[in-house]
């Protein structure tokens, strides 16, 4: 008997596929942001909000991640530049995109004509977490009928993001959701992370969500720039 | 829930390394996997087991080492292992946090014949 030494992480593939796909995105000046939630948060609300305000000024494209069905697709088809529907149902993996799903759908994505691309994740607080797809910025959304506690439940997704969304802010005299005990977390476990109030019913909040979009996009492009002429 | 992608390459990873080591048979395969890591070694079993069927790592051993969690302070520096759901820290209190082990999931060796 041999013994061989390996020390090779088992996530390796996942991730040098999600590299590729973050130079093919920065080749073609496209940000892309990864946007997660447990399902009904309102990941799709979301999106539409965030194209409704930001289509004026950038084209937008949206790859739409669920188990089954095309009804995100369909609800996004008239205001994105493009939509890819990605069915995850007879794939390896039904819980969560992953960076192997994304590299097809953008080689059919018109990325010479985009400058952003929405991506939403399947509806899931775990698996997302453990795998990254090749985008610049990872979002999380808890909405206030899930509870304060989520952060506490479910610590990775939030840890690794960029950006907390608290959604459904119309709702908050009717639910027990304290937000100073959520920021709390969140500040916790990724004192990085900003954090966004905001209800897509009413559109409170979406302004600001939309400027740091905008923000992080710009400062993208910048630092894409720099590397070219260093 | 999201096993079976993570198994196939744990399976590609072992015979590959096998294969350059000119093995005939993987004996066991030494996995790595952190407390906090969302993967469940029983499912990760189960899935090498039909993965690896005809393969020369069929019927090969799965061996977890559990790597402890580990974090630290940002208020206080304690390294501590976390003990309450809040992940408080047990020197100053403090709830913010890294995490410095916890999340591995690697394969440390192979045993091979």
């Amino acid at each position: 008997m041999k013994k061989i030494e390996v020390i090779q992480n088992v996530l390796e593939a996942n991730e040098s596929i999600a590299k590729r796909n973050q130079q093919l995105l920065d080749k073609h000046k496209v940000f892309a942001i990864n946007i997660m939630s447990a399902p009904g948060a309102g990941k799709t609300s979301l999106i539409l909000h965030t194209m409704s305000r930001l289509r004026a000024k950038l084209n937008i494209a949206v790859i739409e991640g669920d188990v089954a069905s095309t009804v995100d697709a369909e609800k996004v088809q008239n205001v994105a530049k493009a939509v890819i529907q990605i069915n995850t149902q007879n794939m390896p993996e039904s819980c969560s995109l992953m960076a192997a799903m994304i590299e097809p759908a953008l080689k059919e994505l018109p990325l010479d004509d985009i400058e952003l691309l929405l991506i939403e994740n399947v509806g899931n607080l775990i698996c997302p977490s453990e795998f990254t797809l090749g985008e610049h910025k990872r979002v999380v959304i808890s909405s206030l009928p899930e509870g304060d506690d989520k952060p506490i439940k479910y610590p990775l997704i939030f840890i690794d993001a960029h950006a907390v969304i608290i959604n459904k802010m119309d709702l908050l005299p009717y639910v027990d959701f304290d937000i100073a005990t959520f920021r709390h977390s969140i500040a916790g476990l990724n004192p990085k992370a900003e954090i966004f109030q905001l209800s897509c019913k009413t559109g409170e909040g979406i302004e600001k969500w939309c400027s740091w979009v905008l923000k992080q996009l710009e400062t993208n492009a910048k630092t894409i720039e720099a590397s070219h002429t260093s | 829930m999201h096993e079976l992608g993570v198994t196939e390459n744990i399976v590609n990873i072992a015979l590959a390394k096998a294969g350059e080591a000119q093995a005939s048979k993987v004996i066991r395969i030494n996995l790595v996997i952190g407390e906090l890591s969302g993967f469940v070694p029983e499912c990760i079993q189960f899935y090498f087991d039909s993965l690896s069927k005809d393969t020369i790592a069929q019927g090969a051993v799965l061996h977890f080492e559990s790597v402890p969690a580990q974090l630290c302070c940002r208020d206080c520096s304690a390294i501590f292992h976390p003990e309450d759901t809040l992940w408080s820290c047990p020197q100053c209190g403090g709830q913010s946090v890294e995490i410095l082990k916890g999340r591995e999931l690697y394969i440390e060796s192979l045993e091979v014949e």
